[in-house]
């Protein structure tokens, strides 16, 4: 059973796999998600492995995957994405996948070209109607020339000078050719101011600009089109005429030469153009019915090459055995789940029908294993959170089951709003109780994934904070009276004031030491007389940055205290006398004091001498200089009491800079004395196998090897001290450094919830006012949309803008205020070898 | 399907918006026709009311039940803005069934 509070303890396995059976075992693991595979040949570059043909292959069905879900995206068909988990394929079967996906690409491709031509036809047929449409009109604006064309039509001989594609008319020995087409709008001007600088006047040009937006053949975006007409004599004309046209990107249609023609070619293209149409149809048809056949089983594909391909990762990683026949993995594994993976092991040797079982075999190992926390859906916020500053060293203490407490709680101090917390927390079920919702666990919006992994973390803040708006007293900048205000003021009226003061005075104070004035404190939180009185801030500030010092010196000796479960967990006991005792004395004779000091005066000075109640700055400043008797005392033998904590604080520090250096140097030099004695012994009994089994095993649990490596060179113990001295040193003026400047970071507790309160109120008076306060008939209306402004304000400034920073700036206090004091965060996350974890590069796309 | 004007988030937020102010708008009511104290700042309180009154408090008094009646009407427009939008989700709903 994992705990939450040290990672797991790891072993390194090999597992023998059979060469037949490989295959299957590691799709065992993958489905079950148990170990992290180590790569046995890291000098082996990728290309020279020995699964890359299978790798290759897989990566040719994903091209195709990619391909044919390309096109299904782009046809608007939905794909049926349910939970299928297809298991990985075996390899007889990936040949009738690979088989259907060739087979649906050639079939795809090839429908798709012979569409996209069918297509370009229509448009080119669609131009030439509208261009024999347009250029009926210039023939028949010089109807004139129509008795014209009928006397020439005796002379048909000239007909067989059709060496291009147009048709020759004759006329009084000149040539007349024609050449018609369409141009795009933009070109018609140069193209006109050409023909003319090159023919001379040989060529007549008539153009008319067709009205409506056709699609370009080439391109099929829509443009705007010109027909023209040009008439030319001679045949070099004609000849540079159709070059010019070239460079210009025209399309060319023939011209007709006479109005039976004309109107045989028009009927022509209608019919050709209806057919087409149909055709068109047809094939789209059949486009969507192939489509929508392949995305039935595409997701199971996709799905299935995805496993190949990962397993055959995997068997690139291992190494074979001087046989050849066996497959040797080396795992990282957890110690409790060792016989998960041999049933895992047996399952995938019986599936693959093999008669040698594959086994698993735990070895020793010198390196530090990963770390693995197991965390279930409320945990693993918090896990994530604490991870991002650093995964923990094996089997160091996790900060995160604290965390799931002190988190929330630090939040809340800052965020103390009770409508607030109300409205966030509601948010927070809302998401929790759609959690198996599946269109929310699927968008693509990276900002919403994040609120949506967090929901548990923001439940959490936003029930504390109902907590801490309770005690603030603050719901939207009001406070509630639940159970009725300590103060009277209509005792002050009876007693103390006159008429004259009440009307002289803007501002009068109530005295708490009249009688009737202050019946008692108010039973929960801040009492709401206080949202009435001018004072409010003088009062709120000084008890909110008490508060948080006191709250920061909780967190941070807590923390201290955290450190005494590593010391005790990896056997160095010495930690315990030369750092956690220091470092905690030092804290709690000089910060705890301070707390001390502020809890006695809260407790001991009460209205009646509050005139007398002395500052504790000034005492604790005092402290410092040794001046005991500057100031009246707090308590008798204050001095004395001072000057003790004083002393044992700086005691503590030189304790904490050489005493673990002065005793580890001891340690050595000292038993290496006896060591030698001892040496004989070893060299005597022993080899050097049985030392580095034992060490192992002693590593094994962590204790130190200080003593051990005594029989060997002692220079290193040397350059062990000065190391050693260095870091505690370091160490030393860090925490000693770190404890005045962590203890007056914890005041952003007050600041942000003072920020947070004031924000509330300037958006209350501003906003909520203004509709409130209006008087006339209209005034009613306006309430309405003055409270949708001030309900969106609220959302957008102070639930998120704000919530976002308490939540940074309580995770800076978690993150180094907290955890410097224990935590070293320098180890590496354990990976498990998971079908469920591989990423998908289709859906990194957005194609699934 | 002719009154559907608003998309699914819109209509999302209307009804959050109304529900929200149902509740909000009904608790200042209450609060105001109790008179409480701390919401002395949002009733528009002239030297007049205060000095020219021939029965204290009831001036200020009527104040803030007046404020309290704007209250409960904003409150009830918000229950029309809530059906309206509530009638938006559901057509939107219909229409996503339809189109596939």
């Amino acid at each position: 059973m994992g705990s939450l509070l040290r990672s797991e303890e790891m072993c390194l396995a090999q597992l023998f796999l059979q060469a037949g059976s490989a295959y299957d075992c590691i799709s065992e693991l993958g489905e079950m998600g148990l170990v992290e595979f180590r790569d046995l040949n890291p000098s082996v570059t990728s290309f020279q492995r020995k699964f890359v043909n299978e790798i290759k292959r897989c990566e040719e069905m994903e091209r195709i995957l990619g391909y044919l879900l390309r096109e299904i995206k782009k046809a608007d068909i939905p794909l049926p994405q349910g939970d299928v988990n297809p298991a990985a394929p075996l390899p007889k079967h990936v040949i009738a996948i690979m088989d259907q996906l060739q087979r649906l690409e050639v079939e795809l491709s090839e429908v798709t070209r012979n569409k996209e031509k069918l297509q370009k036809n229509l448009l080119e047929l669609i131009e030439y109607t509208h261009m024999l449409r347009i250029t009926r009109n210039f023939v028949q604006r010089s109807t004139e020339h129509e008795p014209l064309q009928a006397q020439y039509e005796e002379f048909p001989f000239l007909e067989k000078d059709t060496m291009m594609d147009y048709n020759s008319m004759q006329r009084l020995g000149a040539k007349l050719g024609f050449i018609s087409g369409l141009i795009q709008r933009m070109k018609i001007e140069a193209f006109e101011r050409m023909l003319w600088r090159v023919c001379k006047g040989y060529t007549i040009l008539s153009y008319s600009e067709i009205d409506e937006y056709l699609d370009d053949p080439d391109s099929g975006e829509p443009t705007k089109s010109v027909v023209f007409l040009i008439s030319y004599w001679g045949e070099q004309i004609g000849q540079k005429v159709k070059k010019i046209c070239d460079c210009y990107h025209c399309h060319l249609y023939p011209y007709p030469s006479n109005n039976e023609e004309r109107n045989d070619v028009v009927e022509g293209l209608r019919t050709r153009i209806q057919d087409l149409h149909t055709v068109l149809h047809r094939t789209e048809d059949y486009l969507k019915q192939v489509l929508n056949k392949a995305s039935e089983s595409i997701y199971t594909w996709v799905i299935q090459v995805k496993k190949m391909k990962a397993i055959y990762y995997i068997l690139n990683l291992c190494s074979f055995d001087v046989t050849n026949k066996c497959l040797i993995a080396e795992v990282w594994c957890p110690v409790n789940d060792l016989p998960t993976v041999r049933r895992a092991l047996e399952d995938g040797s019986r599936k693959s029908g093999s008669t040698v079982p594959s086994f698993v075999n735990r070895i020793p190992c010198n390196n530090t294993p990963p770390t693995l926390i197991r965390t279930n859906k409320f945990t693993s916020g918090f896990q994530n959170i604490v991870e991002a500053y650093g995964v923990g060293n094996y089997r160091e203490v996790n900060p995160a089951p604290f965390t799931i407490i002190t988190f929330p709680f630090l939040f809340a101090v800052m965020f103390g709003d009770l409508g607030h917390g109300v409205i966030m927390a509601l948010f927070a079920f809302w998401m929790v109780f759609y959690e198996n919702d599946h269109k929310l666990k699927r968008t693509r919006n990276e900002i919403w994934n994040t609120f949506f992994e967090g929901r548990y973390i923001i439940l959490m803040m936003g029930l504390f904070s109902i907590y801490t708006g309770l005690i603030y007293n603050d719901c939207f900048s009001k406070s509630l009276n639940i159970f009725g205000s300590g103060w009277n003021v209509s005792a002050m009226y009876h007693k103390v004031w006159t008429d004259d003061d009440i009307r002289a005075n803007r501002f009068l104070t109530l005295d708490p030491n009249v009688t009737g004035v202050f019946n008692g404190p108010y039973p929960l939180g801040i009492d709401p007389i206080w949202n009435l009185a001018s004072n409010r801030l003088t009062f709120l500030n000084s008890y909110k940055m008490k508060m948080s010092v006191i709250l920061g010196i909780i967190h941070m000796s807590f923390g201290i205290i955290l450190s005494v479960f590593n010391h005790l967990h990896f056997r160095k006991k010495y930690n315990l006398y030369f750092v956690f005792l220091p470092e905690l004395l030092f804290l709690l004779c000089l910060f705890g004091y301070l707390v001390f000091m502020i809890l006695y005066k809260w407790l001991a000075f009460s209205a009646h001498d509050s005139r007398l109640a002395p500052s504790i700055l000034i005492h604790f400043i005092n402290m410092f200089l040794m001046q005991g008797d500057a100031v009246q005392p707090l308590y008798p033998g204050q001095a004395g009491l001072q000057v003790f904590l004083l002393v044992i604080a700086l005691l503590s520090v030189p304790v904490l800079l050489l005493g673990k250096p002065v005793y580890l140097y001891w340690l050595h030099n000292g038993s290496h004395r006896l060591g030698m004695y001892r040496g004989y012994e070893r060299v005597r009994r022993s080899s050097e196998e049985e030392l580095s089994l034992m060490r192992a095993n002693d590593m094994e649990e962590g204790s130190s090897i200080s003593d051990l490596s005594t029989s060997r060179e002692h220079q290193t113990e040397e350059f062990d001290f000065a190391d050693e001295l260095l870091h505690q040193s370091i160490h030393t003026i860090e925490f000693c450094l770190g404890c005045v400047s962590n203890t007056a970071s914890y005041l952003r507790l007050w600041a942000l919830s003072l920020a947070h309160a004031q924000l509330s109120e300037v958006l209350w008076a501003m906003v909520m006012r203004v509709g409130l306060r209006m008087d006339t008939r209209l005034g009613i209306m306006f309430l309405v949309p003055v409270f949708s402004l001030f309900a969106v304000l609220t959302v957008s400034i102070l639930l998120v803008m704000e919530g976002l920073s308490a939540f940074l700036h309580a995770l800076r206090l978690h993150w180094v205020e907290f955890q410097n004091k224990f935590y070293s965060g320098a180890g590496i996350k354990f990976c498990p070898f998971s079908f469920s974890l591989l990423p998908s590069s289709f859906e990194h796309d957005g194609l699934l | 399907m002719a009154f559907l004007i608003c998309g699914p988030k819109v209509a999302t937020c209307g009804i959050v918006i109304s529900i929200w102010g149902v509740i909000m708008l009904a608790m200042l009511g209450i609060f105001f026709r109790t008179h409480s104290a701390v919401l002395i700042e949002d009733v528009r309180v002239t030297e007049a009311d205060m000095h020219g009154d021939q029965n204290p408090p009831q001036t200020v008094y009527g104040l803030y039940n007046q404020v309290g009646y704007n209250c409960f009407i904003a409150a009830g427009i918000y229950v029309l803005v809530g059906a309206f939008s509530f009638c938006q989700i559901k057509l939107n709903n219909r229409k996503e069934y339809l189109v596939h």
